[in-house]
């Protein structure tokens, strides 16, 4: 069976792509999928350090593009899941060292060898992330909830259309359900009926996104965490399982506890 | 008489001004012209013509012409507002 291109991206930087992909990527090697990632933001590489791969780069994706390496030697794997590989963005080329069509070719070897292809898009809508989308089967566009981060997934939704690689699905992430429910952040529903697609994923706001990265250790592979929870499932949606939405429990505080004791609403 | 506990667990402002509510209005807003991928120009242009070929029908308040694209879910449509002029009171003033 041939492999499925998945393309994250966003827009705006600093959404969660690249740990979007990291997570997503490993929880797919857990259930069993064969998965490489590939960090496409030539320049600005970022995926080995989430992955917690980067020690050991020989080769990245420029060398691949131009021949100087085998695919196979550009392909990092990661020995905690059985079968997911990451192959590096180059650090020292820019976007301008490979093509869409690269990218088409390059999918093409893959696809035999992998269920998941996995893509991780450098922000903007210039050509680095027109050589992420160029061989996308399928698009994930990360947002906050932020009028500027919604603002620009609109307009990346707009655009992986008109290439007909649509339609988009959602990842909400760094959801706050506290905010939310006291009315200071955009919910879900309102980012869900202002950009018109389908969700995804909705990843809440969670320390151990940090933690991991620290340490390079996604957190889907972290059975306790509350987002590597919401990362495993939309790793089961993307393969065809129906699976509710993650609605993290919203701590309520000492007094309205105590307010509802008392009989008083809050 | 607001008591001490509905004052510590009251939601800090009423609905509809919460920041997440101005967030989502301004959004909308925002995305209306963001949508739009018509240059300015070139809608004046289309305004220009459009005027010109109901001029040939029925009379109208140039001024007050409005022609602007609305998005509904992803889906967009070119609005023209042409208010007609009332016509001519031909009832003679004494």
């Amino acid at each position: 069976m041939s492999g499925q291109v998945l393309t994250v991206t966003s827009g705006k930087g600093g959404v969660g792509k690249t740990t979007t992909v990291a997570n997503v990527g490993a929880a797919l090697a857990a259930e069993g999928n064969r998965v490489v990632c590939i960090d496409v933001d030539l320049g600005l590489r970022n995926l080995d350090v989430v992955m917690g791969l980067e020690n050991r780069i020989v080769y990245d994706l420029v060398h691949v593009i131009e021949g100087q390496c085998r695919l196979r030697q550009a392909m990092i794997k990661d020995k905690r899941v059985p079968e997911l590989y990451l192959i590096p963005a180059a650090q020292t080329r820019d976007k301008t060292a490979i093509s869409p069509s690269d990218m088409v070719r390059l999918a093409e070897e893959l696809r035999s060898d992998f269920d998941w292809i996995v893509l991780d898009s450098p922000a903007g809508i210039e050509r680095g992330f027109r050589n992420a989308l160029a061989p996308a089967d399928k698009v994930l566009v990360v947002t906050n909830p932020e009028v500027s981060a919604v603002r620009d997934a609109d307009r990346i939704i707009g655009l992986v259309e008109a290439e007909r690689k649509g339609p988009a699905q959602l990842v909400i992430n760094r959801v706050r359900p506290d905010m939310i429910q006291r009315g200071d952040m955009l919910s879900v529903d309102d980012i869900l009926d202002i950009l018109a697609v389908d969700l995804i994923g909705k990843i809440p706001e969670d320390e151990s996104i940090i933690i991991g990265s620290n340490r390079g250790s996604p957190v889907a592979l972290d059975p306790d965490s509350n987002a590597g929870q919401a990362f495993r499932n939309i790793a089961l949606r993307l393969n065809g399982q129906e699976v509710d939405f993650f609605e993290p429990v919203v701590k309520t505080s000492f007094f309205s506890r105590l307010g509802k004791l008392m009989g008083r609403s809050s | 008489m607001s008591s001490f506990f509905e004052r510590v667990t009251r939601t800090r402002e009423p609905r509809n001004t919460t920041s997440g509510s101005v967030a989502k209005d301004r959004l909308k807003l925002v995305l209306i012209h963001d949508r739009t991928d018509i240059p300015p120009a070139i809608m004046e242009e289309l305004r220009d013509d459009l005027m010109g070929v109901i001029a040939r029908y029925v009379d109208f308040v140039r001024e007050d012409v409005e022609v602007h694209i609305t998005r509904e879910s992803r889906r967009s449509r070119l609005v023209a507002e042409i208010p007609l002029r009332n016509q001519p009171r031909t009832r003679s003033r004494r």
